[in-house]
């Protein structure tokens, strides 16, 4: 049993957070990165690319680097630090992460190196008007024609699905819109015949889309692992994804906490730095409380998300979502409290991390869905 | 980074907890689970079969009984024997004077007192905090004046944990009252036997009589109980607080009751089934249960970083052990009693038969209440939570 990271691990966090400080040394660097109409800078895409970071998940006979959760840990902790806008999650975990575990070979060959140099993009589109958080909602329908199918449906708040030049989209083949069975999973190019999308800002800075799929023909080579299968897939996806966000609000959080206590000992009111006041005190060592009980969870995620037992690994993830959930939402809350006016300013970096951890809480399952999941398993793996 | 157990590690979780299951009396383990009061003989009899297996001071210097165990094995050992429901060597012996003696005292001390602490020939117990002197602990007042070669004792200590059993107490004193707060206090050992010490009992409310009022009267101690140096008792209960970090958070009580949690809810009725099958319920178990989780990672981390450490600087995940520790075994204790439900109100009736012979559903119930009662105490004693924020705010945060 050991926390620490390996040598090659410790120069990537290195590497990593290098690139976080020379791009987003401050808010106003991140406003210009983002100013773009995609919301991200190609610039600090490209080198990310050159720093291995797009291809890490991947093994290296797909072209990638072979990297595990602890990697994907280290890099997530350090984009969450930096408040990074490009598409990590998106391109790498979440579409990226579904090439990884259900496509083909011949499928992953056409798609993943151009992941890995930078030149394609990818966006998840899951979620639908109904759907919530259970993944197993899909109205969206994809009906054999020929050889192929054809897509018809929409889809809701697809994170960076404004640029992305591909999506990897869940449609049913068959069953009931509930059913665990029948969905099927498929890579459609944005710019497929049918298909329009509007995107829009997100809260927390980033970009997002919706898209509706409008009789759109696709190859039986677009078919992400077998048909009516695809559900899980995404659960995999959704587990990985848990443990990405996980690392990246532990980053916020320890970003956020360090510089709330920085401004408790350089702001004074009542003629001393309010850091001396003990309520303040009290509070900041409960912001501190709940940040190290996420980065256990973060760890423990890491650990969990390759575990071979599926209700266990399911039950896992739920919890470690549970507890980033609450404490993102009282270190956030916590740290603009403790500012005070200050914290509730555009222009204040606090804020920012703020307004991400609470998107974090809602991306891929809140506090009671989660709870609602543990709660059903009864109990949780050693 | 690898979060699981080593194959020799596995082997020696097993190992102990074959043990601890098969070699401590069922009706000790079962008092422990049901949050029971045990008797001295439950006591010395759990830690002696502990201590004839050399298993009772494993964290001790070796000459004097310790085993080369790795940080990892203690945590586990300490972790089994939790969830196994024996009960902890007596802290006051084992955790406490043990390893002060062997570390400050003197080799007649050592000699005197190391193996008979071990075996629990000799129950000790704690004479630190005083009516005017709790969480500001070094604002004590109990004196011991020189006088030839003995210290004449004056003063109170209260909350002395099962001061009825002890033979002797470790008490801190104030040998320099010129001195600034920390600067006078010593460290000396005191046989209960000695006149002019009056032990009254204090009954919690629960209703039980766990801890008590010492009063000396002119107590004389010879000045060979002084441990180490005259005036430098701070620093050795410093010594002794910070001793023993692992296991602090008791993870493994709070397991082991939150399965015992678990089995009772499946057999106390509620609705038109069992409790267990009440969603509300089962989430206020999952929340519990996720924080456990945390916390034990957390454990973990602090677990493999000891002995790396730089121990002068504080590690901001051991902070949180006991604040986050207490609470969680709190919890445990509210979800039992959310389990017993209006049978929580009976007070003690010991046994499954009322006087008339009249059977009570839960017999176990009774003591639903007692322990959620009791448990409050967790997080007041060993520094009271508020302090142990004060301690990370200033040592961690530097505010």
């Amino acid at each position: 049993m050991d926390f620490d990271l390996s040598p090659e691990q410790t120069q990537l966090q290195d590497g990593v957070s290098r690139l976080m400080a020379a791009r987003y040394g401050s808010l106003e660097a991140r406003k210009a990165l983002g100013s773009g109409p995609d919301g991200f800078s190609h610039e600090v895409w490209a080198q990310f690319a050159e720093m291995g970071l797009l291809g890490i998940p991947f093994s290296e006979a797909e072209g990638g680097f072979g990297g595990g959760p602890v990697e994907t840990l280290v890099v997530m902790e350090a984009l969450g630090k930096g408040l990074a806008l490009e598409p990590y999650l998106a391109t790498v975990v979440l579409a990226g992460g579904a090439l990884r575990l259900g496509a083909s070979a011949a499928l992953k060959e056409r798609i993943i190196p151009g992941i890995v140099e930078g030149s394609a993009r990818l966006a998840l589109a899951f979620t639908e008007t109904q759907s919530r958080y259970t993944l197993s909602d899909v109205a969206c329908s994809a009906r054999r024609q020929g050889d192929g199918y054809v897509l018809d449906g929409r889809k809701a708040v697809v994170i960076h699905g404004d640029s992305a030049g591909h999506f990897v989209v869940s449609a049913r083949t068959s069953g009931e819109r509930r059913a665990r069975d029948g969905i099927s999973l498929f890579l459609v190019p944005a710019d497929a015949q049918g298909v329009t999308r509007h995107g829009y800002a997100t809260q927390d800075g980033g970009r997002a889309a919706e898209i509706a799929f409008s009789d759109v023909g696709l190859g039986a080579e677009a078919l992400i692992g077998e048909e009516g299968q695809g559900l899980p897939i995404l659960e995999r996806v959704a587990e990985h994804a848990i443990a990405a966000l996980a690392a990246e609000a532990v980053g916020i959080m320890a970003a956020l906490h360090a510089l709330t206590v920085d401004y408790l000992k350089t702001r004074q009111q009542f003629g001393a730095p309010i850091g001396q006041f003990q309520v303040l005190q009290h509070r900041a060592v409960d912001m501190l409380i709940a940040l190290e009980q996420a980065r256990s969870m973060a760890y423990y995620a890491a650990m969990m998300v390759e575990h071979e037992d599926a209700q266990e690994r399911a039950a896992a993830l739920s919890a470690v979502k549970v507890q980033i959930n609450r404490s993102c939402r009282l270190v956030g809350q916590e740290a603009v409290q403790l500012h005070g006016g200050i914290g509730m300013t555009m222009e204040y970096l606090g804020a920012h991390y703020f307004k991400r951890l609470t998107m974090i809480e809602s991306l891929f399952g809140d506090t009671p869905h989660h709870l609602r999941r543990v709660a059903a398993a009864d109990g949780l793996a050693a | 980074m690898d979060l699981r157990f080593t194959p020799e590690e596995i082997a020696f979780r097993d190992e102990v907890r074959q043990f601890f299951r098969t070699e401590i009396p069922a009706e000790i383990r079962r008092k422990v689970s049901e949050g029971r009061g045990l008797t001295r003989e439950d006591y010395v009899t759990s830690q002696r079969i502990l201590n004839a297996k050399g298993w009772c001071v494993p964290h001790w210097p070796k000459e004097w009984g310790g085993q080369d165990w790795t940080p990892i094995q203690r945590y586990i050992f300490t972790e089994e024997m939790l969830l196994a429901a024996v009960p902890l060597p007596l802290q006051f012996n084992c955790y406490m004077v043990g390893p002060v003696i062997a570390a400050f005292g003197s080799q007649a001390q050592k000699e005197k007192h190391l193996a008979r602490i071990a075996n629990l020939d000799e129950w000790w117990c704690q004479g630190f905090s005083e009516p005017g002197a709790g969480s500001d602990l070094a604002s004590l007042k109990t004196r011991a004046v020189r006088e030839g070669d003995h210290y004449i004792v004056n003063g109170q200590k209260t909350w002395t944990t099962l001061g009825q059993y002890a033979d002797w107490i470790f008490c801190l004193v104030r040998t320099d009252p010129a001195a600034k707060k920390q600067a006078g206090i010593s460290f000396i050992l005191i046989d209960m036997k000695t006149p002019g010490i009056t032990l009254r009992p204090i009954i919690t409310l629960e209703g039980r009589h766990e801890v008590n009022e010492v009063f000396f009267d002119n107590v004389r101690v010879p000045v060979e109980n002084l441990v180490g140096e005259e005036n430098k008792g701070w620093d050795y209960a410093k010594f002794l607080l910070a001793n023993e970090r692992t296991g602090i958070a008791r993870i493994g009580l709070s397991k082991e009751r939150l399965a015992r949690i678990k089995r009772l809810a499946r057999e106390m009725p509620a609705g038109e089934g069992m409790l267990f099958e009440d969603a509300g319920f089962r989430e206020r178990l999952a929340e519990v249960e996720i924080e456990l989780k945390a916390l034990e990672l957390t454990q973990m981390r602090v677990v493999a970083a000891q002995g790396r450490r730089d121990p002068t600087k504080p590690d901001p995940a051991s902070s949180i052990l006991k604040i986050k520790g207490s609470e969680l075994q709190q919890a445990t204790t509210e979800l039992l009693l959310e389990v017993a439900g209006p049978f929580a109100l009976a007070a003690p009736v010991r046994g499954a038969a009322l006087a008339n012979d009249w059977p009570f559903d839960f017999d176990w119930a009774d003591g639903a209440a007692a322990s959620y009662f009791n448990n409050r105490k967790v997080s007041i004693y060993g520094g009271s939570n508020e302090i142990q924020k004060n301690i990370i705010a200033k040592a961690v945060l530097g505010l």
